[in-house]
């Protein structure tokens, strides 16, 4: 399974990011194997509609699931609409997140934790 | 002969925008123009009679599935992420889309129809001796700038003069907003909010290029604080408004000063007067 | 940690009074300026600048002379009216990229554009204090405040509340100020234009998971108004926890360069004081986030 997470730094000692839209980095894990990749372009410091950037930067990688914690209302639907399930990260390692979600203790996001407006004007 | 366009701004707000720029439309029958489209507030004192109201639309992007094959290339394109491709759609975030047709320009397939989508109104009425023009913008939406740039071309080319309301605060509403007038009352109260806000409204004016003159609302003994910035800048103030509990008393009705007590109508006279001497120059 | 955030709609009803009042009355608290365009809270909180960082808002098209051919097909494209003479208005360009895209020589570049700052503030308490300058004429005023709002989150330490003076309006800069806060508190006044935009700012966020408080400053301007506010709130189970009367110590004490504060045995600072209350018992209510 190919999962992302919204991280702080490039690699699985990290600290997850919370923010979804706006994380500096993206780690995309294979489970199975825990080999990893950092992406770093993300959409943090773009234009305007970071948390569907974001989301299509993802959706474009194939991943089937994402942990983050303050995944939009936009980007939600996104993920939704495109079946993928999101998971609300706890605060620690990239790893560390890993390993919870390994064990289904992550708690699933249904509706979007920031019911509101992200200034993307 | 085309009419002159004043525009009346101040940063800050709440500090007699819309008291100075309906009291002076009424003193010199011009038109009154209010473009603070978030929160219009000057017909509750120029009480118009409303003629007409025209829906203000933006257009966004429809999806022609017919057409479409999923390509992808007007998601890339669009800087403002209002598109997002799933595997079997385009998802539309209309109100992420900022209108620019970038996505409808760079579809190799011409599988994009732009199609309208309201984001506001504008109303035309009359005022008693005076016409009224003022527009809003829906709550939820992004962006005022459309209607306030169809205001501007409703009084583009009238030979009556325009006073114009302008939004509070610099950014770019308030640009379109004051762009092309003739001159630009700054309105300012005297406290240190007043003068902060004044100074930005004044470098913003200063690199638009636009004559300006200040005016200090509720003024009293404290108007040092204004005077003193004026004067080191040589900015002319051209009028001052005194505070009095009975204005504040008569706006809070919803009713022109100018109508209710001479003195004030008076100090809008002058003002008038002053101000056409000036733009005359 | 809770955050308040103090809208009002019509601005110059007394949002930052309130907030710079609440300033000196809440302890263990990091304050936040959301009012990006006319930013006020500082003046009175003095907070010496620690941090400051470069906001760039939006991206604006540039046209390279050398390689411009003038064939003009940017400016029939453009739809903000931003190119003319083979020049870029940065007034008027949106930053969608269009010209940049279809230009035939490739003479189109986007350019990141720093449009203001965010300053991270210390008092002489140790309390901060996050505001930010949008430079005049810019754009993208709702993404700066939202900028304020996580340099605030990032700032928080130990801190029980993020009180966030908020900006006036409706629009998207409002809405950024809102957004997760646990209680919106209204500052209107009892004028035609106050109620008139006390009810537009709280039909926008209407749909946000925020309670929302109502305070009438200056109330005793227009009682009849007041009275009609109060019913207005009352019938949309709106609790009004604070009106303030009009007390010409606010004004003096401003005048002065200080908070209401320093006046403690005035009116406006005494109903000031019976007001946090209330919302400190509202905001003690709210579930941890």
């Amino acid at each position: 399974m190919k999962i992302a997470i919204s991280s702080e730094g490039d690699n699985l000692n990290s600290n997850v990011n919370s923010r979804f839209g706006r994380a500096r980095y993206f780690i995309v894990v294979d489970t199975e194997s825990m080999n990893y990749k950092a992406i770093g372009k993300t959409a943090a410091s773009s234009a305007g509609g970071a948390g569907t950037k974001a989301a299509q930067l993802l959706l474009d990688e194939g991943v089937d699931s994402i942990i983050s914690s303050n995944v939009g209302p936009n980007a939600l639907e996104v993920f939704q609409a495109a079946g993928i399930s999101v998971y609300k990260s706890i605060n620690d390692t990239i790893e560390k997140n890993v390993e919870e979600f390994k064990k289904g203790t992550l708690e699933k996001i249904e509706l979007p934790t920031n019911n509101g407006h992200h200034g993307e004007h | 002969m085309k009419g002159y366009k004043i525009a009346v701004l101040s940063g800050k707000g709440g500090t007699g925008k819309t008291t100075v720029s309906s009291n002076l439309a009424k003193i010199q029958k011009s038109i009154y123009v209010d473009c603070d489209i978030e929160e219009p507030n000057g017909y509750l004192f120029l009480k118009p009679e409303i003629e007409k109201v025209k829906d203000v639309n933006v257009m966004i992007p429809s999806i022609d599935y017919d057409k479409c094959t999923l390509c992808g290339e007007c998601t890339r394109a669009c800087r403002f992420g209002a598109l997002t491709k799933l595997i079997k759609k385009i998802l539309v975030f209309d109100h992420l889309c900022h209108s620019c047709g970038a996505c409808y320009e760079i579809c190799p397939y011409n599988a994009i129809n732009e199609i309208p989508k309201k984001i506001g109104a504008i109303r035309v009425g009359r005022s008693d001796d005076i016409d009224f023009i003022d527009g809003k913008l829906n709550i939820g939406e992004a962006s005022g700038v459309p209607i306030i740039k169809e205001i501007k071309n409703l009084i583009k080319d009238t030979d009556k003069n325009v006073i114009i309301d302008s939004p509070p605060g610099t950014s770019c509403s308030v640009i379109h907003s004051i762009e092309g007038s003739d001159y630009c009352l700054l309105v300012t109260e005297p406290t240190p909010y007043g003068l902060h806000d004044l100074k930005l409204a004044v470098e913003l004016v200063k690199e638009m290029n636009l004559p300006f003159v200040v005016i200090i609302n509720k003024s009293g003994e404290e108007d040092s604080i204004i005077e003193n910035y004026c004067k080191e800048e040589s900015i002319n103030v051209l009028a001052k408004i005194p505070f009095k509990k009975e204005y504040a008393e008569l706006y809070s009705k919803g009713n022109l000063l100018i109508k209710e007590d001479d003195e004030i109508r008076h100090t809008f006279e002058n003002l008038s007067q002053k101000l056409m001497e000036l733009i005359g120059k | 940690m809770k955050q308040l955030v103090i809208l009002s709609g019509k601005g110059g009803t007394g949002k930052t009074t309130v907030a710079t009042a609440l300033s000196e009355i809440v302890e263990n608290k990091v304050m936040a300026d959301c009012d990006v365009e006319a930013p006020n809270l500082n003046i009175l909180f003095n907070g010496e600048i620690q941090k400051v960082d470069n906001f760039y808002g939006k991206e604006v098209a540039l046209i390279d002379d050398g390689k411009c051919i003038k064939c003009g097909l940017c400016e029939t494209l453009c739809r903000f009216d931003a190119i003319s003479d083979y020049k870029v208005n940065p007034y008027h360009c949106e930053g969608c990229g269009l010209c940049s895209y279809k230009c035939p020589s490739g003479a189109i570049k986007m350019i990141e554009e720093n449009t203001g700052e965010i300053i991270v503030g210390e008092n002489k308490k140790g309390e901060k204090i996050i505001y930010a300058e949008l430079f005049p004429g810019a754009d993208g005023s709702g993404k700066l405040v939202t900028e304020v709002r996580k340099k605030a989150t990032e700032n928080k330490g130990d801190c029980d509340y993020i009180i966030i003076d908020g900006t006036p309006g409706i629009g998207c800069p409002v809405l950024s100020s809102a957004t997760g806060a646990d209680i919106a508190l209204i500052v209107t006044e009892p004028t035609v234009s106050g109620f008139e935009d006390m009810k537009r700012v709280l039909e926008a966020i209407e749909s946000f998971k925020i309670k929302s408080l109502v305070c009438i400053n200056k109330w005793n301007i227009n009682k009849d108004i007041s009275n009609k506010i109060e019913k207005y709130c009352q019938e949309n189970s709106i609790d009004v926890v604070g009106k303030i009367n009009f007390d010409e110590t606010v004004i003096k004490a401003l005048k002065r360069f200080q908070s209401i504060n320093k006046f403690p045995d005035s009116t406006a600072y005494r109903q000031i004081l019976d007001m946090w209350e209330k919302i400190k018992k509202y905001l003690d209510e709210r579930m941890d986030a």
